[in-house]
């Protein structure tokens, strides 16, 4: 499984069938999601209309740590078995998780204002999602520091693993400290508390964000793996006219 | 162990004679902190308010402040390279350089902390812990800043990089370091900050080396 996609042409194939199938998934679940989420369900008793922020708020930080374990795995990958194709898409999921996760905290201050009466608190749901923004800014900036590439993409691929330690802590935040942030109400041993009118369109928020996720990563893996082959033609070229 | 004895000899015989590494740490360290009166104010409560987070704060840009130059001399002559080909593995030649790095920056921090808390007037019930929990944090800063130094050898930019790299990382050391020193002002039991310290302590003692050596190995490829 893991040798078959080593091979970035088999990969190029497979990712040339699902990108538009992602696409539509996407614009679909989006659809739907807007739609029940904006229109047909109720507003809360207690939060009114505010409440309607969490079908793009809760998708987003769901993807701010799903893309962080998609790129630690990637990189573990990558790193253990020198796989190409992993470390293409290490280097492709962080962009992706880096707006996601602004996106999170952005969503979470507009809520915050008129709920909590403040834009910001140092809580430890809040600290360790910005800490997560900052792991995926380092990320970034250190794959993109080294004049070679193979560089960067290893020295990324420990911090990579070396960050995911905060994943956990983030997950269980609400749990082990007192916040002001709400505990998790989905994934829940006894059962969700959301009334099935407002977990169903924030289910196809989440679908339809991972489904966005799945979508851009590939084109941007697409794109990358295609640029080198660019760059390998160009290379190839530059040496026989030169000969 | 002798070549962890070795190494260490080595860059403490090394700091010792060029000398002015600690001298300069802890210069920045009383410096950063002087530099919170004047902008904040010389009001005596204010700075009793914010002594702890204002001393954790200024002793951890001091120690990210000479976290760059752990690895980058020998890794710019070669003597890295010999490290790695000699017989005790990377992991302890990082162990034993950090613990060089700690003796030589976070040890005379410590020494040079209470009386920076005295300047800034902090409550004497907090002295006993404000060292202790140095104590504790400061090696784990060193060592989770040795994986950030190990990967940014040979980058451009590479003392910028390893800020943005390891600030967010050293955020639970600042929250447990600076929460065990206010539990004790006051006048509450310091014990869970101090057990949370020790365990980031272990846990960092226990995996850096680890993360520090892959990082000097793909850097010496």
């Amino acid at each position: 499984m893991l040798n078959y996609f080593a091979n970035p042409r088999r990969f190029m194939k497979l990712s040339g069938i699902l990108t538009p199938w992602m696409a539509g998934a996407t614009l679909i679940l989006a659809g739907a999601g807007l739609y029940l989420g904006l229109f047909a369900s109720p507003a809360d008793y207690q939060q009114g209309e505010t409440v309607r922020i969490m079908y793009v708020h809760v998708p987003a930080a769901w993807m701010a740590l799903f893309c962080y374990t998609g790129l630690a795995i990637s990189a573990a990958v990558g790193l253990i078995w020198k796989h190409p194709v992993a470390d293409v898409a290490a280097r492709a999921s962080a962009p992706i998780g880096a707006c996601f996760t602004f996106l999170a905290l952005f969503t979470g201050a507009l809520w915050g204002k008129p709920m909590w009466g403040t834009w910001w608190v140092w809580d430890a749901r809040l600290t360790s999602m910005l800490v997560l923004f900052f792991l995926y800014l380092g990320y970034m900036a250190l794959n993109s520091a080294f004049d070679d590439p193979q560089r960067g993409t290893k020295a990324s691929a420990i911090l990579a693993m070396v960050g995911f330690v905060n994943v956990p802590i983030i997950k269980f935040s609400v749990d082990w400290w007192n916040t002001l942030h709400q505990p998790a109400s989905i994934l829940r041993m006894d059962g969700p508390t959301i009334h099935p009118d407002m977990l169903w369109p924030l289910f196809l928020m989440i679908g339809a964000a991972t489904a966005y996720y799945l979508w851009v990563l590939m084109l941007r893996m697409r794109r990358e793996l295609t640029e080198g082959r660019v760059r390998a033609r160009r290379q190839i070229q530059a040496e026989e006219a030169g000969a | 162990m002798t070549g962890f004895r070795a190494i260490l000899e080595r860059d403490l015989r090394l700091a010792l004679r060029q000398g002015m590494d600690s001298v300069m740490v802890v210069m920045f360290f009383v410096i950063a902190v002087v530099l919170f009166p004047l902008g904040v104010g010389p009001e005596p409560n204010t700075l009793a308010r914010i002594a702890p987070g204002v001393l954790w704060v200024a002793a951890l840009l001091s120690v990210l402040l000479s976290l760059e130059r752990l690895f980058h001399n020998d890794f710019e002559d070669g003597s890295l390279e010999l490290m790695a080909l000699s017989p005790p593995s990377l992991e302890i030649v990082v162990l034993a350089k950090v613990l060089a790095h700690w003796l030589v920056t976070g040890l005379p921090l410590i020494i040079a902390a209470p009386v920076l808390a005295i300047l800034m007037n902090m409550p004497a019930d907090g002295f006993a812990l404000l060292i202790l929990a140095l104590l504790l944090g400061t090696p784990a800063l060193s060592l989770i800043g040795a994986v950030g130094a190990a990967l940014v050898l040979g980058s451009r930019r590479g003392g910028v990089l390893l800020a943005l790299l390891i600030l967010p990382l050293f955020i639970p050391v600042l929250i447990f370091g600076v929460g065990a020193v206010e539990a004790a002002i006051g006048g509450f039991p310091a014990r869970a900050p101090l057990l949370l310290l020790g365990a980031i302590f272990a846990a960092t003692l226990a995996l850096c080396p680890w993360g520090a050596a892959a990082g000097l190995r793909q850097a010496l490829e």
